[in-house]
């Protein structure tokens, strides 16, 4: 592990050259000006300012996004690489600056690390099938968690079914944690990757995804995270986490839909076969054979979207201006308040009670189905979800169909905190 | 909340609340699972056909208000009808639901039924209001073992 030490040491001197925002206190964060920031939270839902709770779907996005694809779109577009003339080349400027964004997000030691993906579902699929073809074979184990969204389960069902390799499922208290034990007995000699959600989609519990990292590495097994809620609530550094691969996706980190990123280990990233083929993965091509092109554009087959990268970048910079720690303490407050606020709803049970939480209170009512809940709180203008969440075996853990969930963004309120649960008094009243 | 109420109708909340022929049916001789994959609905709707005629009905499942209120006032209103009628009920319902009357009646044939006439202003909730009432078709035309909303 000292190679990775030096490493990290490495990284985090490149890094501070990049103007990071320091976390800032509470009062300093100004809600008003982000909430201006925000044109669509500028509006009435069936008669009431909207209160978009609906962040863990996916987040609304900022002025600067918008404006930096309409700046792309209206100055910049043309297609990347190997273009000899000015805008070819200044789009190409623009997808390798997003991807510079991007590597400087997660900490990646390097942009060969981070392959640009249409979401965390693609990154995952990509690595079920490139790492899965290259690793994996019958007899084999692939270890997730009972708390995955179905597009971690899915993708390593199918490599499963194409290499006869089985899926280990480690096990969920009541609160919604991840029994470690039960996870550390279930990594065998036959395990060959780990794949599990670092704050999950439907509890918002927040697992300790470096010490089930060390876990998993002293056994040389190497592991992949589901990011996608985590990376708008928690600042990510992949050289900290040790992770080997890291999947999140652009749209809930207040970027555009169509973008994600996936960081990969170099040394494991080499070694896999390319997901896709196409023009920009390739070196040279002839029907006798052909050369893959060297990271990341190994993994970048056709012409990617590149106004998305540019929008993520753009949405990278914005979080980071404002400090994803000064996010995340401004999600805590919104969510121990609203804990506190729903406990008080007569007959309202919480799914998902884990002792770390972020962003997200999933929860049912006595004899009202989510889907109602859903569809009054909207006529009062307030938006959640109401389903299974793509988490269907978790429900089953806990004996619901679905739940009504309330997920938390940068811009949310206090107040919009109170219009939620005064909208769950009035569901009880439609339903007294 | 005039909206709401109207989509949540007081004779709609107690079918919610107290569904009725809600039950597995012995010696049903149609079976057949409804399942709405936007929110998780399932019914499992049993019938028993003599002579053409619906002799029995019942459904079991878990679901919101709209769906389950929809699967008991359902069941009580087709007991006695024969396939034809209960076919030209499930046009005139479908009609109502989605605000594009497509039955050869007027509705009035849906009496009590007519109360799920809001859930149009809802296109959301139709998913849920013709949940049971696909299940029927499907039943009664003896074809699908499961029908999906999707």
């Amino acid at each position: 592990m000292s190679g990775s030490e030096r490493i990290l040491k490495a990284g985090a001197q490149a890094d501070a050259s990049y103007p990071r925002s320091a976390p800032r206190p509470g009062a300093a964060f100004d809600i008003e000006a982000i909430r201006r920031d925000f044109p669509i939270l500028q509006q009435s839902v069936n008669g009431h300012p909207l209160v978009y709770l609906d962040n863990a779907a996916t987040t609304q996005k900022p002025k600067a996004v918008v404006d930096a694809l309409e700046h792309y779109y209206t100055r910049d577009n043309a297609n990347i690489h190997r273009g000899v003339h000015e805008l070819s080349q200044r789009a190409t400027a623009a997808y390798e600056q997003a991807r510079e964004k991007a590597r400087s997000f997660v900490n990646a030691r390097s942009t060969a690390e981070v392959l640009f993906v249409r979401s965390t579902t693609e990154a995952i699929n990509l690595i079920a099938h490139s790492f899965g073809a290259a690793r994996v074979s019958a007899g084999d184990e692939i270890l997730l968690t009972r708390m995955e969204h179905h597009s971690n389960i899915v993708p390593w069902q199918m490599l499963c079914e194409r290499q006869g390799a089985r899926l280990q499922v480690a096990p969920v208290n009541d609160r919604g944690e991840l029994i470690l034990e039960d996870f550390e007995r279930l990594l065998s000699p036959k395990t060959r990757l780990v794949s599990l959600v670092h704050l999950s989609n439907a509890l918002g519990t927040v697992n300790p995804v470096k010490e089930i990292i060390s876990l998993a590495h002293r056994r040389g097994v190497p592991v992949l995270l589901d990011g996608a809620q985590a990376a708008a609530r928690i600042p990510i550094d992949v050289q900290d986490l040790d992770c080997d691969f890291y999947a999140l996706s652009g749209h809930k980190l207040y970027g555009p839909t169509g973008i994600g990123i996936l960081y990969g280990k170099s040394e494991l990233l080499e070694t896999m076969p390319p997901f896709l083929g196409g023009g920009d993965m390739i070196s040279s091509v002839t029907f006798e054979k052909t050369l893959y092109n060297k990271l990341p554009n190994k993994f970048e087959a056709g012409t990617p979207h590149v106004a998305g990268a540019v929008g993520l970048g753009a949405a990278i910079d914005y979080v980071r201006g404002i400090g994803i720690e000064a996010i995340a303490a401004h999600e805590d407050e919104l969510l121990r308040h609203a804990t506190e606020a729903v406990s008080r709803v007569s007959g309202l049970r919480i799914i998902g009670t884990a002792r770390e939480k972020a962003g997200i209170l999933s929860f049912v009512m006595d004899g009202i189905h989510p889907h109602d809940i859903g569809t009054i709180l909207d006529q009062q203008g307030i938006a959640i979800r109401a389903g299974h969440h793509c988490t269907q075996p978790l429900m089953e853990q806990f004996g619901v169909p679905a739940t009504a969930r309330a997920s938390f963004g940068m811009y949310n309120t206090l107040a919009e905190v109170d219009a939620l649960v005064d909208g769950l008094g009035k569901v009880r009243e439609v339903f007294a | 909340m005039g909206d709401l109420r109207d989509l949540y109708q007081e004779v709609i909340l107690d079918h919610s609340r107290k569904p009725r022929n809600f039950r597995p049916l012995e010696r049903a001789d149609r079976r057949v699972e409804g399942f709405n994959p936007l929110c998780g609905d399932r019914v499992t709707l049993f019938v028993r056909l003599e002579n053409g005629e619906v002799r029995d009905i019942s459904f079991q499942g878990s679901g919101c208000a709209i769906s389950t209120a929809s699967a008991s006032m359902m069941t009580e209103k087709l007991k006695g009808k024969t396939t034809q009628e209960a076919m030209r009920l499930f046009d005139e319902f479908h009609g109502l639901v989605t605000g594009k009357p497509g039955g050869v009646g007027n509705g009035e044939e849906l009496g009590k039924l007519a109360v799920f006439s809001g859930v149009c202003e809802f296109p959301i909730r139709v998913k849920c209001a013709t949940l049971a009432w696909h299940a029927l078709k499907a039943a009664l035309t003896g074809g699908a073992q499961s029908v999906s909303t999707e």
